[in-house]
């Protein structure tokens, strides 16, 4: 029996993708299947405690919503930002990617920058994890909302992140932790996000990791596998902003 | 309009920005929608959940399908993911059974 010897540089010398695609792209989707799973147990966890506790707080007044709708609107245009940069990239238009995914940043960063303002102000109003003072025989609500949107949140950071590293590459760490210092700096020590804030250093740890260890220029299949977490971020808030918001709006 | 030429065996497909738009348009308008209806409040509590994440099932199918790019993938790719991420969210639903039995017996 004759070896054979595989043709690795030959082009079609491995047969073509089960689901074809490629299989990175592959990879982050069994990714957000896995990720979905987290979100959708803590969103039915959520929907349980709201279904078994007919006095469920209602706190969401009229500023609350506007400010979740915004915060809405921002994460439905960072998707369309995120897919014309995709398309951009695809066109091997450089200039164009990297101008959309830094749109698509600005508004990732913006809804950040909302919620840690709706947290600050919930707080303020004396909301914690195991009490809160609209309905004290529910101390539930604040645990759940917290997890949730907090949950939410890192992975919105994560992924604003994750946009500059193939956006910028090397030039985005020292960017993320002047972020940081100053994030830092100027948020009151009282403030949750005055610790909070740390994730960024953490996130700039780990970016300049994969930076150094496999330093590349990103090419079209890393901008569209990372407009897919983008996307997905995206599609767990359109279940958050009315299971959560919504149907605990206070209307007077 | 271009078409999109990647690996040997990777689906294919043309683009165009409008699509884009169009889908990030409804969104924003379905949105409107749940808002003004929530603020309204035009439907009772339970019919408003059922409502609000019906309309929520609609945006994100809109999300998964063009911007995700769901739709260009092939057949094979479609059904494995949404059918394992359909079932396994589905089974989630038995937990209801039990924040019923909770809200009409009270906890046991």
């Amino acid at each position: 029996m004759a070896d054979v010897a595989v043709q690795h540089s030959m082009t079609d010398a491995y047969e073509p993708s089960l689901f074809g695609t490629y299989s990175k792209k592959i990879g982050m989707w069994l990714f957000l299947l896995s990720d979905s799973l987290t979100f959708g147990a803590l969103l039915f966890a959520y929907s349980y405690g709201r279904v078994s506790t007919p006095n469920w707080p209602m706190p969401f007044g009229k500023s609350s919503i506007v400010n979740a709708t915004i915060m809405t609107v921002c994460l439905l245009s960072s998707s369309l930002t995120m897919v014309l940069g995709v398309l951009a990239s695809k066109k091997g238009d450089h200039k164009a990617t990297v101008k959309w995914l830094l749109a698509t940043m600005f508004f990732g960063a913006l809804f950040v920058v909302l919620h840690a303002k709706e947290w600050s102000g919930l707080i303020t109003e004396g909301l914690r994890p195991f009490s809160n003072p609209w309905a004290k025989d529910v101390p539930q609500f604040g645990g759940t909302f917290f997890t949730l949107t907090g949950m939410h949140m890192l992975h919105v950071t994560i992924g604003v992140c994750y946009l500059g590293v193939v956006a910028l590459r090397k030039k985005w760490i020292p960017i993320l932790l002047g972020i940081w210092l100053l994030g830092w700096l100027l948020t009151p020590a009282t403030n949750v996000f005055h610790i909070g804030i740390h994730v960024l250093l953490l996130v700039a740890v780990v970016s300049a990791v994969i930076l150094v260890l496999k330093p590349k220029v990103y090419d079209a299949h890393d901008v569209e596998i990372a407009g897919l977490y983008w996307h997905f971020v995206d599609l767990v808030w359109m279940f958050i902003f009315p299971l959560v918001y919504l149907m605990s709006t206070k209307v007077v | 309009m271009h078409d999109v030429a990647l690996k040997p065996g990777v689906a294919v497909h043309e683009e165009s920005r409008t699509p884009y738009y169009f889908v990030w348009v409804a969104l924003l308008i379905l949105t409107g929608i749940e808002v003004v209806l929530t603020y309204n409040q035009v439907f009772a509590p339970v019919r408003m959940l059922e409502v609000l994440m019906g309309l929520s099932v609609i945006k994100s199918a809109m999300i998964i399908a063009y911007f995700m790019h769901l739709k260009f993938e092939i057949a094979r790719m479609k059904w494995v993911l949404m059918v394992a991420l359909v079932v396994c969210l589905t089974l989630m639903f038995v937990f209801f059974a039990d924040a019923f039995r909770i809200l009409s017996l009270g906890v046991r």
